[in-house]
């Protein structure tokens, strides 16, 4: 089994990724450069990471996603391949055309960080398989534009086809105003998935929760039974 | 020429204008006096400050590098090391707080990965005026968002801080950030050029014409003007500067550098020169070649120019090209700019023409050295001689107070909806606290923890400082900051180690503020010795007033600590309703300079509580003694507000709790509460280990007394207070947000 972690250039969570996958999973895992072109076919999973790429000057992710490494991204997921993207790797996701909708600034106006409280509304997915449906993590989020926004017709299709894969627990739980109170979705094939939280900040007990390794272990389980 | 008083336009004095022509045996041409005007600033030269900084103690078994380098650097066992230092950025904030204090951030991370270190944590030390004042909001929600915008960005948590409010700082808030970083032995690195003929490297940033005179700008009052010294603020880029730290930490690696120095205050010009004072070189340089992103910059402008995100490196003879390459990848410049020479001067170059030839040593090992005048301030006098008797309950001890009663509820409440007591997390959740996956003690504890990923071992961080009791009491105050320090960081279960300070004083020349200084340094100097913790390195800010005068003296401490077993860290929360409640330690009526007489009676008087070392060491030694026992589950300084306000911040954990304890005390009521007393920690431990922290406690000559248990909704004390904790933390929980919507 082999992982990839992508760098982009003011990424800052590729190597806490990198260490969760490598040393906590003991996964085989490559970091990869943005603007090299690569072949990503050997990869079980594909992981864009948190951080400011590009710092974040324009729109969340509107110039990583033209980097030269995500056409070989977007075909590899188009091939079925499984994508993870968390906090700015969602953002990118979206800016890519790989998932819908957008991200506006939170309702605070400030960036947030804090414990969460989600729940896994669909575990017919490779990321949420070994996962209680209905059960709820605990997880860090850190942003200042995670409030999901998508038109209406695109929300009906969303629901309809079970893609929202995880909610803040409630309006109050909710850190930053987001649509019908969405932390992480994906796309309609369930390879490509994006959320706000970092399941990485909580795959340790010592870091106080270990609820986020539930989304690694249940990559883990998916691919060894040869599903994807 | 001398009837212009060219030299006052560099802030320099006429006396300082002819050491200049002593030394250079003629009169300095513009961009020579230029450098010679920030490089002998207070900021760069500490010619106000150095010779009374030269009392702190420095020198330590587990200190590799003390002061005079851009950071210090402590042994952590293992091939490790750490760096860290604290920094100011305090004019910069007062007149453009976002990027003030982001760049304030971005400087003091620099100072740690040039030493070869990947910056790991971040702490903040602010200081407002009252949230009354819309100004003042404007200032702290703007600062704030600086650090956050810096600090997330560029992937360093910031993982602990403090933030105090007092009319002394209206017009003069305080930013202080400090920041350490990890390493192994083996990449320390310095800022020193030599070997004659290597090259001279200008890396990361192209150069502008922003924050020129900074350093000579940081070194003045503010007055009503100081808005029109806006262009000497720098404007920041965290983006940019992840990419440095990443290109520098890689070229690092290589092993091909020689030396390396952020350029920050003062730039190219104390970047370049200082590296050869250290080596003991000289260095020439062609500022044609400096890549530039504004057409025709001046020699000086070049020089002087505060552009962020750069580096001056001298990497060995031939390795030009690797470093280009590296930089290149980071999508980052690198030019040679000029070589090292033996000659000990600095020669710059525009183009053909010689702008400036200055030897190093007069520019900056021979700045002038002052020893300014101190007076006791006459104000302290009356504000010591003051007991608070009138102010409280008459005659009546806590023994003898009839039962049934709780009539300090209310005072309770009000202390801990004060500004400086209330919740931070509206600050602390601003900022990213948890990347890079070693935070396991998280804001609003005591001290931060950090693992290091890999060992068993953490670090403790913690900053204090008390301005409010260096006002009354500059020495007293320095030496309960570092005791305050050490006592926040044995309470996360670490040792504390070493220190670094951050010293923010009105003007020196001001007899009376000098007199603070110097008492205070000698504080810090007495307090580190008795602990054990050397002073590795720091800032001196001076000038620190408005219109309306100086700022309260305000040393700040920042302190780091090892846990040799990470399984040892402790919070201040209390774990398990049952649990037994321990006050080491003991309260004396000291409720001078306390939050107590602030808040209640509006009173900034009496005299500061006492610091006993024989007791503060006892107390510290029986609390890592239990930690490392394994037999303590929360263990809390008991400092601002009291034995109250510390008795309700160890109930906040991630299930609020509440606690019943019974005080025998021939205290007054406000006394036993609200007093001060230093050399004090709240444990609380499960009832099976009370007899081994007994068996403990016995060999120890610290004073503990059992004071109750952990309950699960009130807190109450004695008959004084009964209160639902809940509630409480509901509106301590607001406090700030409700100001901040005035």
């Amino acid at each position: 089994m082999k992982f990839a972690v992508i760098t982009f250039p003011g990424s800052n969570c590729d190597r806490d990724v990198y260490h969760v996958t490598s040393n906590v999973f003991q996964v085989a895992t490559d970091m990869l450069w943005y603007g090299e072109r690569k072949d990503l076919s050997c990869y079980d999973t594909v992981i864009l990471p948190g951080g400011f790429s590009y710092g974040d000057y324009l729109r969340s992710g509107a110039i990583a996603r033209f980097s030269p490494v995500m056409e070989d991204v977007i075909e590899y997921a188009r091939a079925g391949g499984l994508v993870l993207g968390i906090c700015n790797g969602f953002q990118i996701l979206m800016e890519a055309g790989l998932l819908p909708g957008a991200m506006k600034v939170n309702d605070s106006l400030k960036f947030v960080c804090r414990q969460v409280k989600i729940r896994v509304e669909n575990k017919e997915t490779a990321f949420t398989g070994s996962i209680k449906p209905g059960e709820v993590l605990e997880m860090p989020i850190a942003h200042r534009e995670g409030n999901y926004y998508l038109d209406r017709a695109g929300l009906e299709q969303l629901e309809a086809n079970n893609q929202i894969i995880f909610r803040y627990l409630n309006q109050e739980e909710n850190p930053n105003g987001s649509l019908a109170n969405i932390a992480g979705i994906c796309n309609r094939e369930r390879n490509v998935l994006g959320l706000m939280p970092h399941p990485e900040r909580a795959a340790e007990e010592i870091l106080g929760s270990a609820d986020g390794s539930k989304i690694f272990t249940s990559l883990l389980e998916s691919l060894s039974r040869g599903e994807s | 020429m001398a009837a212009e008083k060219v030299w006052e336009s560099e802030g320099l004095t006429e006396a300082e204008y002819e050491m200049i022509v002593a030394g250079l045996g003629r009169e300095p041409n513009r961009t020579e006096l230029g450098m010679f005007g920030v490089m002998w600033s207070e900021h760069c030269s500490y010619k106000n400050s150095r010779a009374v900084l030269r009392n702190f103690p420095t020198e330590g078994e587990r200190v590799l590098q003390g002061p005079g380098e851009n950071a210090g650097i402590i042994d952590i066992g293992d091939g490790q090391a750490v760096s860290f230092k604290i920094e100011s950025h305090n004019h910069p904030s007062a007149i453009e707080p976002y990027q003030g204090a982001a760049t304030g951030v971005g400087g003091i991370i620099r100072d740690i990965f040039t030493m070869g270190a990947r910056p790991i944590a971040l702490l903040d030390s602010l200081r407002f005026g009252g949230l009354a004042d819309e100004h003042v909001r404007y200032l702290f929600e703007e600062v704030v968002a600086g650090i956050a915008g810096y600090g997330n960005s560029i992937g360093v948590p910031t993982v602990a801080g403090e933030t105090f409010f007092s009319d002394s700082y209206r017009g003069n808030p305080l930013v202080n950030a400090m920041c350490l970083g990890l390493m192994d032995q083996e990449d320390i690195s310095t800022a020193t050029a030599r070997g004659i003929g290597n090259p001279v490297m200008v890396v990361g940033a192209a150069t502008g014409r922003d924050g020129i005179q900074g350093a000579s700008f940081a070194s003045d009052e503010l007055t009503e003007e100081s808005e029109e010294d806006r262009p000497a603020v720098q404007v920041g880029d965290p983006f940019r500067e992840k990419l440095l730290l990443e290109a520098s930490l890689e070229l690092i690696k290589t092993g091909a550098l020689v030396g390396i120095q952020d350029m920050g205050a003062a730039g190219l010009i104390s970047s370049s020169s200082e590296m050869a004072s250290r080596g003991n070189s000289g260095i020439e340089m062609d500022i044609a070649l400096v890549p530039k992103r504004e057409a025709g910059m001046t020699p000086y402008e070049v020089l002087l120019s505060e552009s962020q995100e750069r580096m001056l490196v001298v990497p060995r003879q031939g390795k030009e090209e690797l470093v280009k390459d590296i930089f290149k990848k980071w999508g980052l410049k690198a030019a040679v700019i000029g070589k090292v020479t033996a000659d000990e001067k600095i020669r710059v170059f525009n183009q053909d023409e010689l702008a400036a030839e200055v030897p190093v040593r007069l520019l900056v090992d021979d700045a002038p050295l002052y020893h300014p005048e101190g007076i006791r301030p006459e104000y302290l006098d009356e504000l010591q001689d003051f007991s608070p008797g009138e102010f409280l309950t008459k005659g009546v001890t806590v023994r003898q107070k009839e039962k049934g009663k709780s009539d300090y509820n209310q005072e309770l409440v009000r202390l801990l909806t004060s500004e400086n007591l209330a919740d931070k997390s509206s600050i602390y959740e601003q900022y990213d606290h948890m990347v890079q996956l070693n935070t396991v003690v998280l804001p609003g504890s005591d001290a931060a923890v950090l693992r290091i990923k890999g060992e068993n071992k953490g670090l403790a961080l913690t900053v204090d400082g008390n301005g409010r009791y260096c006002y009354l009491d500059p020495e007293g105050g320095a030496e309960i900051a570092v005791a305050e320090a050490a006592r926040n960081l044995v309470c996360s279960g670490a040792e504390p180690l070493a220190v670094t300070d951050g010293l923010n004083f009105g003007n020196p020349l001001n007899p009376e503020v000098f007199w603070q200084f110097d008492r205070a340094v000698g504080g810090i100097s007495r307090a580190c010795r008795e602990l054990g913790t050397p002073v590795t390195g720091g800032n001196v800010s001076f000038y620190n007033e408005s219109p309306a005068g100086a700022i309260y003296p305000t040393p700040i401490i920042g302190m780091v600590g090892l846990l040799e077993d990470l399984s040892q860290a402790t919070d201040q929360y209390f774990k398990a309703p049952g649990d037994f409640i321990i006050l080491l330690g003991e309260t004396g009526p000291e409720l001078g300079g306390s939050e107590y007489l602030k808040v209640i009676h509006g009173l900034v008087k009496g005299k500061i509580p006492e610091l006993d070392y024989a007791r503060e060491k006892a107390v510290q030694g029986l609390c890592l003694g239990a930690v490392k026992e394994g037999l303590v589950k929360s263990a809390h300084d008991c400092a601002e507000g009291g034995l109250a306000a510390a008795l309700f911040e160890c109930c906040l954990g991630k299930k609020t709790l509440g606690a019943e304890v019974q005080l025998e005390s021939d205290l007054l009521p406000e006394e036993l509460l609200f007093s001060e007393s230093q050399s004090r920690i709240i444990i609380s431990l499960a009832e099976e280990d009370l007899s081994e922290f007994t068996r403990l406690a016995e060999q120890s000559s610290a004073s503990y007394q059992i004071i109750g248990r952990v309950q699960e909704k009130t807190l109450k004390i004695n008959n004084l207070i009964e209160i639902a904790t809940e509630e409480l933390k509901a509106k301590w929980k607001n406090a700030i947000p409700v100001r901040l919507r005035n």
